[in-house]
């Protein structure tokens, strides 16, 4: 703590001049980014729209008021199907994660030098593509429909279960595993009463979570034909009638409220 | 443990059985049962034209191949002008979004708040995050016109729920002691945020705004689809005209640039946690 005498007292300063002077500098360096990017974005920007914007927000929540509830009847269907693609995709991610996940935590790897890095390779690839590009891929592959729509959530969700599930089996307690193995147990004998029963609490609150996250994101994946409610949205937009697409994104609301409560109830129960 | 015994003469076998993952017998068959009928449902509704998928993995298969031969030269002006207008959309939207979440998120913590504000904080925040991204996009695009800006108001607009949220409940989350030591001195209320709250939260809110950057830069490449700016839209022509070399190239420059965030945000956070 830098505390300087002056006269008789003794006065504390939270940072001496050094630390303080870098902290300026750095404030410095962080506005003129900020300046230059907003820069860059402001002269791409036509200012007018952005000037006009409240009244064309009000035109447009007026066109959209009151919403379309006729319309409804027509969305049964593809928020069904939304929510398959959602969960068969969870599921097939969580097929698909698992080996990934032990092939990636320390301690269950059989090799470290290829097939770690090929597994951690698989999850850094997998999680930093938004499932959205996923769909626009698969959807120029194998045309448009929920099982493009499938695929991208699956394949998005690889990464995720496969990256938290690892470090949950890296985290585990090596005494029960040691306890495990002195009982004369095969390496996958301990994987299955050591570690799993360890990370299962884990596992199903993850997979809930992530669960969760797909049911928003496949309400959207619609939006470049990989089907779903996302595909009704794209064609009222299309056609600008705002009172269905009010209709659809109260809809998406809702669904998006109910599965978020069954997700925090489910991981309540799980912990 | 479940240990049954079974005497036959002088000897008695135990068995052990596992304990089950559900407890509760009811919920345990229940949900089997919910899951075979929501499972026979969904096949049942699957619609899936084979024949498309089979003639489509042609298609795949020279797309895999392409990452061997990615094309960085030919769309070069394009492909830089989207990733640049990327990261500019990034970092702008998150440093704003911090900046506007701190003052959402003093409001939002019930140690700090009365009923009121925090209620109304709250509520900002809940409906804040309901929307998808894409769809706020697709609204702000709408309002404000074509372009990086759109990107730039729906980023901050998610950025703020996110950080708001989680610094709320850290800011709630901070010792008493330290708090009620520094208001002991006769501290104002701001003198009080500064010198109680900010130390104990500032790891924290360091840590979760690198994490935001990266996560921003990850939506920041798809707002491009719905014309909010960024390499989405260049992406997007790019597999409309079956260009799977340009395409490849620039999925791997995204994710490159995820990863040396990644890499980068591991270590500030290592080194101020």
């Amino acid at each position: 703590m830098p505390v300087t005498i002056k006269g008789e007292l003794k006065v504390w300063q939270r940072r001496d001049r050094t630390k303080q002077f870098k902290i300026w500098f750095a404030w410095l360096i962080g506005v003129a980014v900020f300046m230059f990017c907003w820069k860059i974005i402001s002269d791409v920007t036509t200012w007018f729209f952005v000037f006009d914007a409240p009244r064309i927000a009000a035109d447009i929540g007026g066109r959209a008021w009151p919403p379309r509830w006729s319309y409804l009847s027509e969305l049964w269907k593809p928020m069904w199907d939304t929510i398959n693609i959602a969960t068969v995709g969870t599921l097939l991610a969580i097929l698909m994660g698992v080996p990934v996940a032990f092939l990636a935590a320390t301690n269950t790897t059989p090799s470290k030098r290829f097939l770690r890095p090929l597994a951690l390779l698989i999850i850094v690839s997998t999680r930093s593509i938004n499932s959205l590009v996923w769909a626009l891929l698969l959807v120029s592959i194998i045309g448009p429909g929920i099982f493009a729509g499938t695929l991208a959530i699956a394949i998005r969700s690889i990464g995720f279960v496969a990256k938290l599930l690892y470090e949950a089996i890296e985290e585990t307690d090596i005494n029960q595993i040691e306890a495990i193995q002195a009982t004369g147990a095969s390496k996958l004998q301990v994987i299955a009463y050591g570690i799993v029963p360890q990370v299962m609490p884990a596992f199903a609150g993850l997979s809930v979570f992530r669960w969760d996250i797909n049911i928003r994101e496949s309400t959207i994946l619609g939006l470049v034909g990989a089907g779903g409610i996302g595909l009704y949205l794209q064609s009222s937009l299309n056609i600008l009638a705002w009172p269905q697409v009010a209709v659809i994104l109260i809809m998406i609301l809702v669904a998006v409220v109910i599965s978020e409560w069954v997700s925090s109830k489910v991981r309540m129960a799980i912990i | 443990m479940n240990a049954s015994t079974a005497t036959s003469g002088n000897e008695k076998r135990r068995s052990w059985k596992r304990p089950p993952l559900i407890k509760d017998t009811k919920w345990r068959y229940g949900l089997l049962v919910f899951f075979t009928l929501y499972f026979i449902a969904a096949f049942v509704s699957y619609e899936v034209n084979w024949t498309r998928v089979y003639e489509g993995l042609d298609r795949g298969w020279e797309f895999i191949k392409s990452f061997a031969h990615p094309d960085f030269t030919t769309r070069w002006p394009d492909i830089s002008e989207g990733i640049w207008e990327s990261i500019v959309i990034t970092i702008t939207s998150t440093v704003a979004g911090i900046f506007l979440a701190i003052p959402l998120a003093l409001g939002a913590a019930a140690n700090l708040a009365p009923k009121a504000v925090y209620l109304f904080c709250r509520g900002i925040i809940s409906i804040n995050r309901a929307l998808h991204e894409i769809i706020v996009a697709i609204l702000m695009v709408a309002i404000f016109g074509f372009g990086p800006l759109a990107g730039f108001i729906t980023l901050t607009l998610s950025t703020i729920g996110f950080i708001a949220k989680l610094l709320a409940e850290d800011i709630e989350n901070i010792s008493k002691p330290q708090a009620e030591a520094v208001k002991s001195t006769g501290s104002g209320w701001w003198q009080w945020i500064n010198y109680a709250v900010q130390p104990q939260v500032m790891p924290r809110l360091i840590g979760l705004s690198i994490y935001r950057l990266d996560i921003n830069f990850r939506s920041s490449s798809i707002l491009g689809l719905v014309g909010a700016g960024g390499v989405g839209a260049t992406l997007n022509t790019a597999f409309d005209r079956y260009e799977f070399d340009t395409a490849a190239a620039i999925i791997i420059l995204i994710i490159a640039i995820v990863m040396v965030l990644e890499y980068v945000s591991g270590f500030i956070r290592a080194r101020v946690q």
